[in-house]
């Protein structure tokens, strides 16, 4: 079965997952995206390439971050942005997701860039595409259920290089609830492709996924033991409904037990980076003298993320 | 005509770089400022730049986000950051390009320079005028103009050379694998 | 009506018949095999020069999707497809809307499937009324009516309370009592095994542990109350040593595998393929080949098809959006053989997974070509392809993880109580 992300000649048709993302093909979105990320420091932070293409972020969960980051990313490019917030309540009153790309298909969308709450709706869109003949749509999945942010973890890819360069000699520690995330999936699987020496995965039991280590990690429940001489420490957000029931019994516990402090972030190298894909729970996951601190490079990923949004959106759209 | 004829006719890049720097060299001043096209006009950008004894930093522009066959190429593979070490506003800018054809490098070169700023002045510096223009462009410096336009399936590139000569520049013909 | 079904390879797995013979048939009753019964003259042939001729397939999964669910599959479109399938005898879950919970619904599902080219329908009570797992049906006035055992479907009784007291008054009338062992907690939000794919793709779960837990409970009570248990759709390997550790200490447990179990595991999900979306799930491949061997080892007693037509709109929609279930009715037989041949078993033996045993569990007479049984006949080339499509699904139901794939053994006839429901011509 061929990946459904890429065509028939191995080129990038959707940006689905990093799972399976051919090496070359990520290097060159990190490649694509460093003129890019210049293009924030100029006056007219406004590139043609997209212009006259129509873009539709397809929000069916809320996100107000991550739409705004890929409007922002569109409209430097010059595309035409419709944002389309699609909450449960309205999908509840019959329309079908296929039906809704149907009919913005027939209103010549050139991309969906797609948030749902359901893991691999990207894949159905792709899927119903190319059924219906439609190829020149591109999909960009926005986060898709617990499975995928492919542009999350592409831009914690570019983060990472930016800082460190080589991949092949980087410990990288992911911290927090792996069952949940998308973006752990996601950054798992990019930094498996591109060959860092150990990934290692850092949380209770309740916040693993089934055979985890079949992705490739080490499993770590103490984070002191986990944070030993990493170069970098990927943190997860815990969202608010699982602070606290079967998973957790609170938030206090949990900064106890896994909030990254001050004091653990030494056991790490000395030039270890410290990073989060937002929004974050201070004093949950993460001590505000970490997030505030000389080792974090948060902001620079939300301005990378404008970079690396740019670059997947203009190979997908670019060519005929 | 043969290939073996033009390129006999081809003057020689160093030559015609000399030629350059004496045609410049009485419009510029302290305040003009180079800026090289990616690749080929970058090379040539970096000698006039130091012949000229400019005091202004050097600029460089790739012009692959401003391309006009983006549709149906799509992105170019290799594109860099462009790189304007000055401010733009009311700058008098000379664009520095190998070899002047159809015009759509400088069009998009222009564009790219107006992302910065609104410059005082553009002005455009050339090796070679291959001719084959698809727009209104022309240079106000060039060193050489062919006789006669050079066929779409034929292209002029500049090298560098290796060690220990590494930039001693010259002019190759070569067949056009997209034409 | 006399008929002669000449040139045939016989298989009668309850006979133990596997040789070259024809088979007589007179006023829809099996008259002889292999020998002409004396002064029978024959009115119709069916010349099955190449085709094995087996009894009609007997399934202990099939839903009609009447009453409620007409969108979905018609009675009419669903027993073509089962004759269209070689099977003539099927069991019905109750979990119809309204579920099979009063005599009335019952009589009239009996009433509407009593047509000839209709395979012999034998469905299967609500234990408790709306399935809802509080009071408990009249099971001796469902049983009047038709019901042949009583479950709850793919739905648990959460009280084991009531549990006990469902097996209890079955147990008191010696009622069969049908149930699928998934615990509802540790399912709650799953939608695909709880290992490997499911993380990967980011899938809600469902452990293992989901059916061993229920299936200990039901277990238990089946030792307690003595009722008659048939496991459906067993699932996974612990599962299964459950169950066959269970019979040795001398409880009464008969248990069955869909047959997509056989074949396909969790892998099978690909990219999300909301066909693979089953219930129970699609398991690990350690979990497939227990099955697989449990099945050829006697330790499971029945393959059914699971039978689930849904329609497209409920199909092309997320993978957890999707209705579970995928449409077997036609893949029974193909898949059945596929099985045998890859395990390399006697299709002797084989076929009794799908003839003589399943009927055995309903406790009807049927699944063979026994002299003097119904004339229920199945006919079918195992040499001969069946694309598994759109156009060749007979049933409304076209979800099928086998879309778009060939497989081997096509029917040619089928016969109910010697009537030719199918007729899958012999060229």
């Amino acid at each position: 079965m061929r990946n459904p992300q890429l065509n028939s000649q191995g080129k990038l048709q959707h940006l689905l997952t990093t799972e399976g993302l051919p090496r070359d093909i990520i290097l060159a979105i990190l490649d694509a995206a460093a003129p890019f990320a210049e293009v924030a420091e100029r006056e007219v932070k406004k590139l043609p390439l997209l212009r006259g293409k129509s873009i539709f972020n397809l929000f069916f969960e809320n996100s107000t971050r991550t739409r705004t980051t890929f409007e922002i990313a569109a409209k430097r490019l010059s595309a035409d942005v419709i944002n389309l917030n699609i909450n449960t309540s309205s999908a509840a009153k019959g329309e079908t997701l296929l039906d809704t790309i149907d009919n913005l298909s027939a209103m010549q969308a050139d991309m969906f860039v797609v948030r749902h709450a359901s893991s691999g709706a990207p894949y159905l869109i792709a899927g119903h595409l190319a059924a219906t003949g439609r190829e020149h749509i591109h999909v960009v999945n926005a986060g898709d259920g617990r499975h995928a942010h492919p542009t999350q973890g592409l831009l914690d890819m570019y983060t990472i290089r930016h800082y460190k360069r080589d991949f092949t000699a980087l410990t990288v520690a992911i911290v927090g609830d792996v069952l949940h995330s998308r973006v752990a999936r996601s950054q798992i699987h990019a930094l498996a492709t591109l060959g860092v020496a150990e990934i290692r995965v850092i949380a209770p039991r309740t916040l693993l996924p089934t055979d985890v280590e079949r992705l490739g990690v080490h499993v770590f429940h103490n984070i002191d033991e986990g944070l030993q001489g990493v170069d970098v420490v990927m943190m997860l957000r815990l969202q608010n409904e699982r602070m606290q029931g079967a998973l957790l019994p609170s938030p206090q516990e949990y900064f106890k037990s896994y909030g990254l402090t001050p004091e653990r972030l030494a056991r790490a190298k000395p030039d270890a980076i410290v990073m989060h894909p937002g929004p974050m729970n201070r004093g949950v996951e993460i001590d505000s003298a970490v997030a505030d601190g000389s080792h974090a490079v948060i902001l620079p990923q939300v301005t990378f993320g404008i970079a690396v949004r740019m670059a997947v959106m203009s190979m997908l759209a670019g060519g005929s | 005509m043969s290939n073996t004829q033009r390129l006999a006719n081809l003057p020689e890049a160093e030559a015609l770089l000399a030629s350059l720097v004496k045609t410049m060299l009485p419009h510029v001043g302290p305040d003009t400022a180079l800026v090289g096209i990616h690749t080929g006009g970058v090379w040539l950008a970096e000698r006039l730049h130091a012949a000229l004894g400019l005091k202004l930093p050097l600029g460089s522009i790739d012009v692959s986000f401003h391309r006009d066959d983006y549709s149906s190429k799509g992105l170019h593979p290799g594109a860099r950051a462009s790189s304007i070490p000055f401010p733009v506003d009311a700058a008098q800018i000379v664009l520095v390009d190998d070899v002047l054809f159809t015009g759509r490098t400088i069009r998009a070169a222009m564009n790219e320079l107006y992302d910065y700023g609104r410059p005082g002045r553009i002005d455009l510096a050339v090796l070679i005028d291959r001719g084959g223009r698809e727009l209104p462009i022309g240079a106000r410096f060039c060193a050489y103009t062919l006789p006669e336009p050079l066929p779409k399936s034929q292209e002029l590139v500049l090298t560098r050379g290796s060690e220990p000569t590494p930039s001693i520049l010259s002019l190759t013909l070569k067949d056009r694998h997209d034409a | 009506m006399k008929i002669q079904i000449s040139n045939g390879r016989v298989i009668d797995p309850a006979n133990g018949i596997d040789r070259n013979a024809d088979v007589f048939i007179a006023d829809g009753v099996i008259v002889g095999v292999g020998k002409m019964p004396a002064g029978f003259e024959a009115n119709g042939s069916l010349d099955a020069t190449g085709c094995i001729v087996c009894p009609g397939l007997v399934d202990l999964s099939a839903r009609l999707r009447e009453p409620g669910y007409e969108y979905r599959a018609t009675l009419e479109s669903e027993m073509a497809a089962a004759a269209a399938g070689g099977v003539t005898s099927l069991a019905c879950p109750p979990d119809t809307d309204p579920p099979l919970d009063e005599p009335g619904l019952v009589e009239m599902l009996k009433h509407r499937a009593r047509l000839p080219e209709f395979a012999h329908v034998y469905p299967v009570g609500a234990l408790t009324e709306k399935l809802a797992g509080v009071n408990l049906t009249e099971m001796a006035e469902l049983a009047e009516a038709g019901c042949v055992a009583f479950g709850q479907a793919n739905t648990a009784i959460v009280d084991t309370q009531v549990l006990l007291r469902a097996m209890q008054y079955a147990a008191t009338f010696g009622f069969p009592v049908w149930m699928q062992a998934q615990d509802p907690f540790l399912a709650k939000l799953g939608v695909a095994h709880d290992g490997e794919v499911a993380t990967r793709l980011g899938l809600g779960g469902i452990p293992v542990a989901a059916e061993t837990i229920a299936l200990a409970t039901i277990l238990q009570l089946a030792r307690e109350t003595g009722a008659r248990i048939h496991l459906t759709r067993i699932s996974s390997a612990v599962g299964l040593e459950m169950i066959v550790a269970a019979r040795r200490s001398g409880i009464s447990a008969t248990c069955d595998v869909a047959v997509h179990h056989l074949h396909l595991s969790e892998h099978d999900i690909g990219y999300f393929d909301p066909h693979a979306r089953l219930d129970p799930p699609l398991r690990s491949q350690s979990d497939r080949e227990a099955l697989r061997r449990g099945l050829a080892d006697g330790s499971i007693n029945a393959v059914c098809s699971d039978h689930t037509p849904v329609d497209d709109d409920a199909k092309q929609v997320p993978f957890d959006e999707a209705e579970p279930g995928a449409t077997g009715l036609e893949l029974l037989l193909p898949l059945t053989l596929k099985w045998a041949s890859e395990i390399k078993l006697p299709l002797v033996h084989a076929l009794a997974r799908v003839t003589c045993d399943p009927a055995r569990i309903l406790g009807v007479e049927a699944g063979t070509l026994t002299v003097g049984a119904a004339a229920d006949v199945c006919i079918f080339d195992p040499q001969a392809a069946y694309p598994v499509n759109r156009a060749t699904l007979k049933s409304q139901g076209k979800n099928t993880p086998f879309l778009g794939l060939e497989l081997q053994g096509r029917v040619r006839g089928t016969l109910i109580d010697g009537h030719l429901a199918y007729d899958g011509s012999w060229t």
